[in-house]
């Protein structure tokens, strides 16, 4: 695990199950995102609505278990399952810049807009409810827009909770995959220069080389970082020696988050929500009397 | 969820808002049943979301049953899975 991914073994279970895991990680596990941007003054050259798109794909760090959905056809929006942010800037000339510098970081002030500028702007009872909580992009430098003196921006946006599959800019996951573990059997044993050509055959630190009486031996030392680009087979010597396969029911899961939430947490509340899909129907099995 | 069928044995259950996720998986826990004859999923139309899941036993079980009972299967080999990542996780974070 390391830098907001995360990579782990599944044994025993089938494909059935593994791909619903990653299919639930990729589109039904809710985050918050900018929906709404209510737009008082935009006067640079970004328009409103490409703007407005850019906004919503910017990653906002809110625990979405704290909030609930959105009612449908609920136009305001309560505390309880909205995010206000603002976004307020003005693009000047800087008075101190030199007279004949053209470095667009000297002579404007507030010239790029950033995602560090939204600012949170608590809803009702908000502040009470999140006392610690300091709601804002997970990335503080994301470019957003480019001003210049005069051109301002001033919106403000409502952030709701949603899931992937409406919108992939609720996506929890910059990406979810998995594959299954390599199984490499050498036939026979290969020796010094063919040993030496197998090991260049594959990705390194796949197959190491030992000393057994005075002969190199070619030894499968760790087939779980081979990538299976199967070059092997493009050697005439080397073809029937190996046998390339894939271990059954051993899957490597890799899980990279977007920042919202640590990717272990994902993994569980992709495992939760699977669940409550279950649940959901078993619950209806036993209201519906069946005929 | 609506079923329709000649008699208790074979019955077509439509789930909505479903697709692959849940149709498959329910899918592979159901045919794991030695009861059950005959069971598939698909779905009617790629822009309307919902599923035809179709179970057929053999003998004289109602169809409801190894459906009710692969939807348990899967609540437990969820958990199941749950626990043993939480519990690998914690390890993990133990041992670094």
């Amino acid at each position: 695990e390391e830098g907001g991914a995360l990579e782990f073994d599944m044994v025993g279970i089938d494909a059935a199950i593994a791909n619903a895991f990653r299919r639930i990680l990729l589109a039904e596990v809710p985050t918050m995102a900018v929906e709404k941007v209510f737009v008082y003054n935009n006067t640079s050259i970004v328009q409103d609505e490409i703007l407005a798109h850019r906004l919503g794909l910017i990653p906002i760090r809110a625990d979405p278990r704290l909030f609930e959905y959105r009612n449908q056809g609920d136009e305001e929006g309560t505390e309880i399952d909205t995010l206000q942010f603002q976004l307020k800037i003005k693009c000047s000339r800087n008075p101190q810049a030199a007279k004949d510098s053209s470095d667009p970081n000297e002579l404007y002030l507030n010239h790029k807009v950033y995602s560090k500028h939204m600012t949170w702007v608590p809803l009702g009872n908000q502040t009470d409810l999140f006392p610690d909580a300091d709601f804002q992009p997970v990335h503080d430098d994301v470019l957003i827009a480019l001003l210049r003196p005069g051109q301002e921006i001033d919106v403000l946006m409502h952030c709701v909770k949603g899931i992937g599959k409406d919108h992939a800019k609720f996506s929890p996951v910059a990406t979810a995959s998995y594959r299954l573990l390599p199984d490499i059997t050498l036939l026979q044993p290969i020796e010094d220069e063919a040993a030496e050509m197998l090991q260049k055959c594959f990705s390194p630190g796949v197959i190491e080389i030992q000393n057994v009486k005075g002969k190199k031996m070619a030894r499968v030392a760790n087939a779980r970082l081979d990538t299976f680009s199967r070059e092997v087979f493009r050697h005439e010597g080397l073809k029937n020696l190996v046998r390339l396969a894939r271990v059954r029911n051993h899957y490597i899961f890799s899980v990279e988050s977007t920042g919202i939430l640590p990717p272990d947490v994902l993994v569980s509340e992709a495992i939760k929500i699977l669940m409550g899909k279950c649940q959901r129907f078993l619950n209806e099995l036993d209201s519906v009397p069946m005929e | 969820v609506q079923a329709d069928g000649t008699d208790g044995n074979c019955v077509t259950f439509v789930l909505h808002d479903e697709d692959h996720t849940l149709g498959n998986a329910l899918r592979y826990m159901v045919m794991k049943n030695p009861d059950v004859e005959f069971c598939g999923y698909c779905i009617t139309h790629p822009s309307e979301s919902k599923i035809n899941f179709r179970i057929q036993t053999r003998g004289g079980l109602p169809a409801v049953e190894p459906f009710r009972k692969g939807l348990n299967d899967l609540m437990g080999v969820c958990q199941h899975v749950l626990n043993t990542f939480e519990r690998s996780m914690k390890e993990y974070r133990a041992q670094r």
